[in-house]
């Protein structure tokens, strides 16, 4: 296996951390709404309170990682998506600032502005994620200059669309299931209800999604041909996806959330089996596409990236072992919380 | 002028990173300072030094909210609005910005969990252990964008293949010929501002008379640390302008509004630096001294701009005057910081009102000299945006147009603001709040004691009694 590949998966590696774990908290962000008194509210933060920003690190290094190995890849997709990506900040930020803001003051309007922020900023973001997924699935107009010749309306195909809300749903059940686990009492046996629908919905997208992208997605299934032993993974992925009902339904809520991570992860690494071994397919030659090889820095770069992420790493996992271990078990809501 | 996406991009990396730029020092000063509070609270067990602790604790989590929420911009920027620079430095700059996500975030971020969330779940060796993590995972980050920035402005270790920098050797990259000098005057500037903040805020307790045994402390100790700071800022200012002088002629000139390579080079204390006439108007100089502090002799002269093609020089006025008034404001910061130190030494220090408002007062300016230096740093190294070797007009993205970059300026400028006045809302409501007041209770509270605490709190707010004791 040549350095490029194992850069392309090891971008795989810290975009499934992503998905599962910031996955988890954006989900709260969508729902937070759904619950009406502040003490209730507060607990649905306060579930995430410790755990978000670190999250959110998954997608920082991602970002840095994607500019280091491939720079063309990272300079072409945040041109290219200009304002998409400038929408993504504007609801990253205000998600940053809402969960810390909102605590900090006691008056219901300055609450309630912080709330309805907190909910939009989580679906926008969530949303965007997936229109980038199903974009990057659709193929964008790429240029022999590895310039993206497009404009704003090439972005919002109906095929990335309806992944941008698939993506929505499925972090809302990731969420929902991850708040039943933090949870106690009369405001568990709620979200007990929200597991259901959420999952209900996920299940509706999910379908229509893969419809889609069977009859109308080229670059979809293309890779299941040329590595048939891929297909362990379609089966794997559709296990974990009917396992979270099952788990449900035992009342073995960690279970589900497993589950729940499981069918994350498979969907990442479809993802990425599709593209390999190109990172942006060009619709307008495909020898224009930014492949692992044409986007990427030098091997020297790749090599010394590769020692970095191998110190780097067993910290990282070892750091958010300990902090998910601190902060196990119910909220409690104390002095110090948001 | 013509507002195309290069100037757009400028301005808009200007806006966000002068922004962006109030948190990070901040948070570095901040950091050393709980780390020796609480370093002091586990060695005595002075409750004083955890409550101290706690309340640094607080504030330091919204500086630190802000400044991650502002840096995601940052590093988004690189890739939309300079998508050409992206291409040409990624191979480089791309593996620290990588290894400050690594080796920082997720250290800062981890633990920073644990420093505000984990009081009361984590055992006090494993606080304070948190919050050596979090002001080391600061410092990480300072190391590896100033490192990178360095490169961008003394490039090494590299050769250009295909038309884009690529790395030769990794530690020249790193140790590039700037690194070290600009590292050690972030940090000297980062803990000027840490102790600036805390004494303006201490100094503003102390002069409406609350927690006054919280207030002493918190400003002897910052006062230490600015003081300290403020006379380092000299020797690496001087260190680094003759690195500048070596390794960025141009820039050197520009701070310095030298002109012209004749004789002995006069040092301007101020001045107006005319670029069409290429002269200094109504200048105040030493004479010699320029040459003095680069070549340690009063003779010969330094290389002007009249060395560098007219096309390669920086904006002449700007550079000299970011550079100026940041001088001028270390300079008041040293006799601000001595002064205070000799009323300490005299004992006079806390009956010195005015000196007191003076540094309630104070606190934007070293936040202001520390923008002023990065000001001259930049607009000096232009027309470059990686020196000698890309010009900022030609990294800038090509799929982008100016339409988008001016709806994205205004995005920032409206949610900045917003930002901004929420952060000082919230800053100052925590600072009218205070820290807890102090209980002279020890874990294990007599009977009495629990009497006259009980007769402390009722004075003192309607707290319960149970809190009082924990």
């Amino acid at each position: 296996m040549d350095l490029n590949t194992i850069w392309f998966i090891l971008l795989g590696v810290l975009l499934t951390g992503y998905a599962i774990l910031d996955g988890f908290d954006l989900g709260v962000g969508i729902l937070h709404l759904a619950v009406k008194k502040d003490e209730d509210r507060r607990v649905l933060m306060n579930a995430i309170g410790p755990l978000w920003d670190g999250n959110e690190v998954w997608l920082v290094t991602f970002g840095g990682a994607l500019f280091a190995a491939f720079p063309h890849a990272y300079a072409t997709t945040f041109s290219g998506f200009y304002t998409a990506f400038m929408a993504l900040l504007f609801a990253l930020i205000f998600r940053a600032v809402s969960m810390e803001f909102r605590s900090k003051h006691e008056s219901p309007a300055w609450r309630k502005f912080w709330d309805v922020s907190f909910f939009a900023a989580s679906g926008l973001a969530t949303l965007l994620f997936g229109v980038a997924l199903g974009n990057a699935m659709c193929g964008m107009p790429i240029g022999a200059d590895m310039e993206f010749q497009g404009g704003l309306l090439d972005l919002l195909h109906p095929y990335a669309l309806l992944v941008g809300l698939f993506v929505v749903a499925t972090f809302a059940m990731h969420g929902s299931i991850y708040l039943y686990l933090k949870t106690e009492g009369e405001l568990q046996q709620r979200i007990h209800g929200w597991m259901w629908k959420t999952f209900g919905i996920f299940l509706v997208f999910y379908l229509f999604a893969t419809i889609y992208a069977l009859v109308d997605v080229p670059l979809a299934t293309r890779n299941l041909r040329q590595y048939p032993w891929a297909w362990v993974m379609v089966v794997l992925n559709m296990l974990a996806i009917a396992n979270i009902p099952r788990a449900i339904h035992q009342n073995r809520p960690g279970y589900a959330f497993l589950s729940s991570c499981a069918t994350i992860a498979a969907l990442t690494f479809l993802f990425g089996e599709a593209l390999f071994p190109e990172m942006i397919h060009s619709t307008l030659n495909p020898a224009w596409s930014l492949t692992i090889y044409n986007a990427a820095s030098s091997p020297k770069t790749l090599q010394i990236m590769l020692v970095i992420a191998l110190l780097g790493m067993p910290f990282v996992l070892a750091y958010t072992a300990v902090i998910y271990w601190v902060f196990r078990g119910k909220v409690q809501l104390g002095k110090f919380s948001y | 002028m013509h507002l195309d996406v290069a100037l757009l991009s400028r301005i808009q990396f200007a806006l966000t990173i002068m922004f962006h730029y109030i948190f990070p020092p901040l948070t570095i000063g901040l950091g050393g300072l709980l780390v020796s509070l609480e370093r002091k609270f586990l060695r005595t067990g002075d409750r004083q030094y955890e409550i101290a602790a706690k309340f640094w604790t607080k504030i330091f989590a919204i500086v630190f909210a802000v400044g991650v929420a502002t840096g995601i911009t940052m590093e988004f920027q690189f890739g939309t609005n300079w998508a050409t620079y992206s291409r040409y430095v990624g191979d480089v700059f791309g593996a620290a910005l990588a290894a400050e996500g690594i080796f920082a975030f997720f250290l800062e971020s981890g633990f920073l969990a644990v420093l505000v969330f984990g009081w009361d779940k984590v055992s006090r060796k494993m606080h304070f252990f948190a919050s050596c993590m979090v002001a080391l995972g600061a410092i990480f980050s300072s190391i590896w964008i100033v490192v990178a920035n360095s490169w961008q402005q003394t490039p090494a270790g590299f050769h250009i293949v295909n038309g884009r920098a690529e790395i030769t050797d990794f530690w020249v990259m790193v140790f590039n010929p700037s690194s070290i000098h600009r590292l050690v005057h972030v940090w000297i500037g980062a803990y000027t501002v840490g102790g600036f903040f805390v004494m303006s805020v201490a100094a503003y307790y102390l002069l409406r008379n609350r927690h006054v045994e919280f207030a002493r402390k918190s400003f002897l100790s910052a006062l230490t640390i600015a003081t300290l700071a403020s006379l380092a800022a000299v020797v690496s200012g001087d260190l680094q302008g003759r690195n500048v002088a070596r390794t960025q002629p141009a820039k050197l000139a520009a701070m310095e509004g030298h002109f012209k390579t004749d004789g002995p080079t006069p040092l301007y204390l101020y001045g107006f630096p005319d670029e069409q006439e290429q002269r200094v108007k109504g200048g105040i100089a030493i004479p010699g001294m320029l040459s003095l502090t680069v070549h340690g002799n009063m003779q010969q002269p330094v290389a002007g701009l009249d060395k560098i093609p007219r096309q390669d020089w920086p904006p002449v006025a700007v550079t000299f005057h970011t550079f100026h008034w940041m001088v001028m404001l270390g300079v008041l910061f040293i006799a601000l910081t001595l002064l205070a130190s000799f009323c300490r030494w005299r004992g006079t220090l806390f009956t010195k009102r005015w000196l007191l408002w003076a540094f309630v007062w104070i606190v934007p300016l070293p936040f202001i000299a520390n923008q002023l230096g990065w000001i001259a740093a930049e607009v000096g190294r232009q027309p470059w945006v990686v020196y000698g070797l890309l010009r900022t007009s030609d990294a800038v993205s090509k799929s982008v147009v100016s339409g988008q970059v001016l709806g994205s300026i205004i995005m920032f400028t409206g949610i900045y603001s917003l930002l901004f006045a929420v952060f000082l809302f919230i800053l100052n409501s925590k600072i009218q709040h205070g820290p807890e007041e102090v209980t002279e209770a020890p874990d294990h509270t007599a009977g009495a004691d629990l009497l006259k605490i009980a007769g402390q709190r009722s004075g003192t707010g309607g707290r319960s009694l149970a809190e009082g004791v924990q």
